[in-house]
């Protein structure tokens, strides 16, 4: 299944090669090269899950394991919208403020105007889509590197965030006192809604990504945005469509933090985006654009809590924590250079 | 077509500086409305930050007493407390503006050193609130004796856990001297008054709610046996309140020693969710640097240290006027 996934539309002279050489039967070994990353990091997650087994006792826990998979949930909504603005071969640097802004708005919905709770989320969520689209209308059709673009929006949004609070949390509790359902309910015993919430966003941007127009612009305009223009793409309205598609998950990623916490925090937020750029990476999607896949971005944020979680749990100093995580991450995006260079 | 661009560009250009412009207005210029005009007497706060509900107490109490003074004030601090350049560079701008005195609560104690140098060249006197500086020229601090709080929580919480047993702590930071100072004083006390208990981790959270959590859980889960959990400031103490809840266990199981207040710690104390916390007096060190700040202006005498105190509150003392009065939501 997720063949579909890592394989977009390539324009490039390759393809039709690449296509023979399948249908003669190739196809198993183009299989396996193209799952190398995501099976290394799928070994890589098995790996680290084991040997934390070993290292605590009370790592494979239920209570640990719920943990985990809760504190992938935030940034693993990030990194799945932003998986789609890396595969365009750009970046953005704004979700982690934006989400912060997303709750101080959802925040201002729901409690400050009264907003009825969905509404209040709803709200929330199109802040997130507002900013992609921001960013995506910059840098497509004025032209700014997305570096650029999405680092100014990170400081629009973190200013926003402080000035629309007042600097001061918004606290959802008296006003809408199921809000933090939305994060910490169980519909599935033992399993806080916010994991459901970011399987459903994982299978959204998986089926997206996949099976629809707008994961094929997303690869072609990654692979070749010129060739794509070329062939009578209008790449600029795809971008736009694309950032603002992956702001939506900023957006979601905001109402799950602001629930998880119940209260909108103004200072949260920066930091964020590295990791789930990080755990986009670890998932073998390229940085040059092009390349990648939701499956392997879901793996790659696992990758990212397990390691840290696991390491707590061992009472490791905070500073050594930091230090393996960038060790994970310089092996990872090696392995993919490595693949790169082979199938060059 | 590509004229139009660039208009657009433009147009986008002077929004966003005018953003830019209002939102250091709002958050940073404080009540200022004379910053830096010169016509009118000003003293510059330098915090360590603006955006924590504890600076904003500071300068609640800075902005009263000023109005009682008839002074105005500024208030400066960076994003995070992490950026000492960046706070430098206030503190440069400050001296560059020549205000009457400075307030100045320092995030790294070397740093800070030749800027007293050039204040004292340009004459202008600095007070200090928070955070001290390794320099003579300060002439007052304004601050919690962050020890002394820390050796307060540790006794509470030998007490609350009967005197044995495992405990942790969630620390904001391994850097800043009161992250440093409030971990010290807990330790220290533990160590030396109380042999049974057992500090069996410290962690640190950047004062980040979410990631104060993770590791709460984290600790629990690795130390089934842990009785205690200390939060060395407000976030730290919110993301470990927060762990207990979504692990849903039964209030008081674990014994949660929180630092500072804020809304959701009051309302965790009033729960019986935590236990109690450690209060500073942040409108207090607001209002003592700002007279601090005047009297040196003034070029009166001040004693070197001024401790505005650190108080233990739980449920059964949390609405005394005296606990009220220090406590902000």
């Amino acid at each position: 299944m997720s063949l579909q996934t890592d394989s977009g539309p390539s324009t490039k002279g390759k393809k039709d090669m690449t296509v023979a050489a399948e249908k003669q039967g190739g196809g198993v070994l183009a299989f396996v090269k193209k799952q190398a990353q995501q099976s290394l990091a799928f070994g890589t997650l098995i790996i680290l899950v084991v040997f934390f087994s070993i290292a605590s006792p009370a790592f494979l826990t239920w209570p640990n394991i719920s943990g985990v998979l809760l504190a992938t949930a935030v940034i693993g909504i990030l990194a799945l919208g932003t998986t789609f603005v890396i595969i365009t071969g750009g970046i953005d640097l704004s979700i982690g403020t934006g989400m912060t802004l997303a709750a101080v708005m959802t925040g201002v919905f729901i409690v400050n105007i009264g907003l009825p709770v969905w509404l209040g989320v709803l709200g929330g969520v199109l802040t997130g889509g507002l900013m992609g689209f921001v960013n995506g209308v910059n840098i497509a059709f004025l032209r700014l590197p997305p570096f650029i673009a999405t680092l100014a929006m990170m400081l629009i949004a973190q200013g926003l965030s402080l000035i629309i609070s007042g600097v001061r949390p918004i606290y959802f509790s008296g006003i809408a006192d199921d809000f933090k359902l939305i994060a910490l309910g169980t519909l599935i015993p033992g399993l806080p809604n916010a994991v459901l919430i970011t399987i459903v966003a994982a299978l959204i941007a998986f089926v997206v990504l996949g099976k629809t127009i707008l994961g094929r612009y997303t690869f072609s305009i990654g692979s070749n945005e010129e060739a794509t223009r070329l062939s009578g793409v209008n790449t600029r309205r795809w971008k736009v469509m694309i950032y603002t598609f992956a702001g939506l998950f900023t957006g979601v990623a905001g109402v799950v933090i602001a629930s998880r916490l119940d209260s909108a925090q103004p200072q949260l937020g920066v930091g964020y985006e590295l990791q789930a750029i990080a755990a986009v990476i670890i998932g073998g999607t390229s940085l040059l654009g092009g390349r990648g896949s939701i499956l392997g971005t879901v793996i790659g944020a696992l990758i990212m809590s397990v390691v840290i979680n696991g390491l707590r749990i061992m009472s490791i100093q905070t500073e050594w924590q930091n230090v393996v995580v960038g060790i994970v991450i310089l092996i990872a995006v090696y392995f993919d250079t490595l693949r790169n260079r082979a199938s060059a | 077509m590509k004229y139009g661009r660039k208009l657009a560009f433009a147009a986008i250009t002077v929004a966003a500086l005018s953003v830019a412009a209002c939102s250091s207005g709002d958050t940073s210029g404080g009540t200022s409305d004379g910053s830096g005009s010169g016509d009118q007497p000003y003293i510059a706060l330098v915090s360590k930050g603006f955006q924590h509900q504890f600076w904003q107490a500071v300068k609640q109490g800075a902005e009263e007493k000023a109005a009682e003074l008839g002074v105005t004030v500024t208030f400066d601090g960076p994003a995070s407390e992490t950026e000492v350049d960046a706070q430098l560079q206030m503190l440069q701008t400050a001296i560059d503006k020549k205000p009457i005195a400075i307030g100045y609560a320092s995030l790294d104690p070397k740093a800070c050193i030749p800027l007293y140098d050039a204040a004292k060249a340009a004459g202008i006197p600095i007070v200090e609130f928070d955070a001290p500086c390794d320099s003579d020229y300060s002439q007052n601090l304004s601050a919690t004796d962050s020890k002394v709080a820390g050796a307060l929580a540790a006794e509470h919480m030998a007490d609350l856990i009967g005197g044995s047993g495992e405990v942790a702590i969630v620390g904001h930071s391994q850097i800043n001297s009161t992250g440093v100072e409030r971990r010290d004083g807990f330790v220290d006390k533990i160590e030396a008054d109380y042999p049974d208990i057992k500090i069996v981790d410290i962690q640190y959270g950047d004062g980040d709610h979410l990631k104060s959590a993770d590791i709460a859980k984290a600790m629990i889960a690795a130390h089934p046996n842990l009785k205690g959990l200390y939060g060395t400031n407000e976030g730290s103490a919110i993301g470990v309140v927060n762990a207990a809840t979504e692990l849903g266990l039964e209030p008081g199981k674990l014994t949660i020693i929180g630092f500072d207040s804020g809304a959701a710690q009051i309302n965790a104390i009033k729960s019986g969710l935590m236990a109690g916390a450690i209060t500073q007096d942040p409108i207090g060190i607001g209002k003592s640097v700002v007279e601090a700040a005047f009297k040196a202006s003034k070029g009166e005498k001040l004693d070197k240290f001024t401790d505005t105190g650190s108080f233990w509150y739980d449920s059964t003392n949390i609405d005394d006027p005296k606990i009220a009065a220090v406590l902000y939501q």
